[in-house]
């Protein structure tokens, strides 16, 4: 075959155009926000969720009670204009208070659910990475834990640590932080540290599966340790999963923190979380049921927001998953 | 079979141990000791308390006593009710929780599948969407909410119910006392329940044999009946664990607002009133009734999904 000058011509400027990339590559997480997007409940809740917590921010701040202010005129008003939830039986404002409870509420929800993230990801990265035996091993002891009912342990550390704790705030250097109230840190520390199991089966899961892919390989070769390597590789390409886990036990955290609170051990007085308020209002129930709705309607609402925004994040951060 | 149950049973009987183990040792960490008082006791009688309890001994000898008392049901005296024992109490006031948590698996069952199913078949239509509110209404309000309503428009309100449970020998039996804390205990399985079972019919009915089923003329009440319910059923006994456990932390609170006077009321009592022994007992006690009952529910999964070998423990 003869090649001449005359076969070659040189290419068009809009040949080139159409045979190059046109439209700019779309990232996981710009994919991700244009599926969340189109799931109009989840952006609704998310909304519902951003108002809540800015508020529960801002509003303490100009507001004209504060929540552990007893107005002595103002006892036992049901909800009005200069109080709009009403006050309690002490005089104090309760609009102020809920805005206050989700404060603590939403911190314990979403501190607790951090230290699961960690405890979670931790142990079940290396359980899934290093596999064989140890992850036997590993596994069994997250077997045992899943079986054993650990709301029990929950109340049990409570109790037990209750009085440490508080000492502890009053004699160490942690005093400083005493503002934050010891019984608030137990509570975080508390429910961070015994549900983290499916947390980490969940990551060891997602781990096993990724981790014969070439790229952990190509870290493998170039020396990488396996601490970097389920940092830097194996974890990250989770991390769509484990923010979906972390939102949805976000309502569990404040369930069994109001449930803590109405069995009584809780945060303590004047402190209030949304289960201290309802507890308290449930003395005093059949004369001031307006007590009890407003706290049980925010929590409601906000355990509602997650489970819906959760469901959003699931079907745009997990494709895989949706129905 | 017997290789899976005997597994399980082994595994159960470490937990049993492991978990006696530290409720034992985190008792004994709390300070102060169980006789600890706003007002100070006088050392020689606190030394005396100590020794009637054998908290004297070392924590080891404590440890080896109280475990081989364990074995033979012991759970040993209560702190506070000076005369009683642990066991007294649990045995007073088991029998009355374990009823009514029956009752409430049975109702949570009895209506939720059901439930599940019509919303499955009858998708997006006002069945469904109402079956589908009341569940989301369930899983978002808590045990103890639920249970305040239910009080105050029933009890207080209508005034159907007594507020205050009575302990005579006719009240206890009456059927009525039973159906307020039975809803406020089941609003939250039963919700779930619903939803799964609903999630898992549509799963099912969209398979090829379904289609078959139906294609060979069967009528559609058998389909449903006989060929998808096996299948679509199976996650909610898998759910029957976690319900079951669920059950039990709520009747915590709902025994207390109900004034039950069951083991959960007693449990929540013994924390108001730092009752270690009781707290102890209570504690393995619920959490070993719990493990037995997860043990049973994991034999019968193995019984009625033929997919679960004995190989495929592992990767459960």
């Amino acid at each position: 075959m003869e090649l001449n000058q005359e076969l070659f011509t040189p290419i068009q400027e809009s040949e080139r155009i159409s045979s190059g990339i046109v439209r700019p590559s779309v990232t996981y997480w710009q994919d991700a926000w244009r599926r969340f997007r189109r799931h109009k409940p989840a952006l609704i809740a998310a909304a519902v969720l951003l108002v809540i917590i800015l508020g529960a921010i801002i509003i303490p701040f100009f507001y004209p009670y504060t929540y552990d202010q007893q107005i002595r005129t103002a006892r036992n008003l049901a909800p009005n204009l200069q109080h709009l939830f009403g006050t309690d039986k002490l005089g104090r404002d309760l609009f102020i208070r809920t805005v206050y409870g989700a404060r603590i509420s939403l911190s314990i929800g979403i501190v607790a659910s951090i230290i699961n993230l960690t405890i979670g990801v931790i142990y079940g990265g290396i359980s899934g990475y290093i596999g064989g035996k140890v992850d036997n091993f590993m596994m069994r002891i997250v077997d045992v834990l899943y079986s054993i009912p650990l709301i029990l342990y929950v109340i049990l550390l409570k109790v037990v640590f209750q009085d440490t704790i508080k000492a502890a705030f009053e004699t160490t250097f942690l005093r400083h932080l005493k503002y934050l109230g010891p019984e608030l840190i137990l509570i975080y520390v508390v429910l961070g540290s015994v549900y983290w199991v499916g947390m980490a089966r969940m990551v060891r899961g997602q781990v096993l599966s990724i981790k014969n892919n070439e790229f952990v390989l190509a870290a493998r070769s170039m020396g990488a340790s396996g601490w970097r390597i389920i940092m830097r590789h194996l974890v990250p390409n989770t991390v769509g999963q484990i923010i979906v886990t972390v939102t949805m036990s976000i309502p569990g955290a404040i369930f069994t923190e109001s449930f803590l609170s109405f069995i009584g051990i809780g945060v303590s007085a004047p402190m209030a979380s949304w289960g201290s308020l309802a507890s308290d209002a449930y003395k005093g129930l059949a004369s001031y049921p307006y007590l009890l709705f407003f706290p049980a309607l925010a929590i409601s609402v906000t355990v509602l927001a997650f489970n819906i925004m959760g469901d959003g994040l699931r079907d745009a951060l997990d494709p895989r998953m949706r129905k | 079979m017997t290789r899976y149950i005997l597994q399980r049973a082994i595994a159960m009987i470490l937990t049993l141990f492991a978990i006696s183990t530290i409720t034992f040792f985190l008792m004994h960490a709390i300070p102060g000791g169980p006789f600890t008082r706003e007002k100070p006791l006088e050392p020689a009688i606190i030394a005396a308390l100590n020794e009637k309890y054998h908290l004297d001994d070392p924590l080891f000898k404590q440890y080896t006593d109280y475990m081989g008392d364990l074995l033979r049901g012991d759970f040993g005296p209560s702190f506070k009710f000076r005369g009683r024992t642990v066991n007294e109490l649990i045995g007073a006031g088991f029998p009355i929780t374990a009823k009514i948590g029956i009752l409430a698996v049975l109702v949570t069952v009895i209506l939720s599948v059901p439930m599940g199913i019509i919303s499955a078949l009858k998708q997006n239509k006002w069945q469904d969407y109402s079956f589908m509110f009341l569940a989301t209404l369930g899983v978002t309000v808590p045990g103890f909410v639920l249970a305040s309503v239910l009080i105050y428009v029933f009890c207080v309100k209508l005034g159907w119910f007594p507020v205050i449970w009575s302990t005579t020998a006719t009240g206890w039996l009456s059927i009525s006392q039973y159906i307020l804390p039975m809803i406020a205990l089941s609003g939250y399985s039963m919700s779930f329940i619903t939803r799964l079972m609903r999630s898992s019919m549509l799963d099912v009915i969209g398979q090829d044999y379904i289609r078959t089923a139906r294609a060979k003329g069967l009528s559609e009440m058998r389909v449903i009946m006989e060929h998808a319910l096996k299948n679509a059923i199976l996650p909610v006994v898998t759910y029957l664990g976690p319900t079951i456990a669920a059950l039990v932390t709520g009747s915590f609170v709902i025994e207390k607002m109900f004034t039950i006077p069951g083991i959960g009321y007693q449990y929540v009592d013994s924390i108001g009133n730092r009752d270690y022994t009781m707290i102890m007992g209570s504690t393995i006690f619920y959490a070993a009734i719990l493990i037995i009952l997860n043990f049973l529910v994991d034999i019968i999964y193995g019984f009625i999904d033929p997919r679960i070998k004995i190989g495929n423990i592992k990767e459960a």
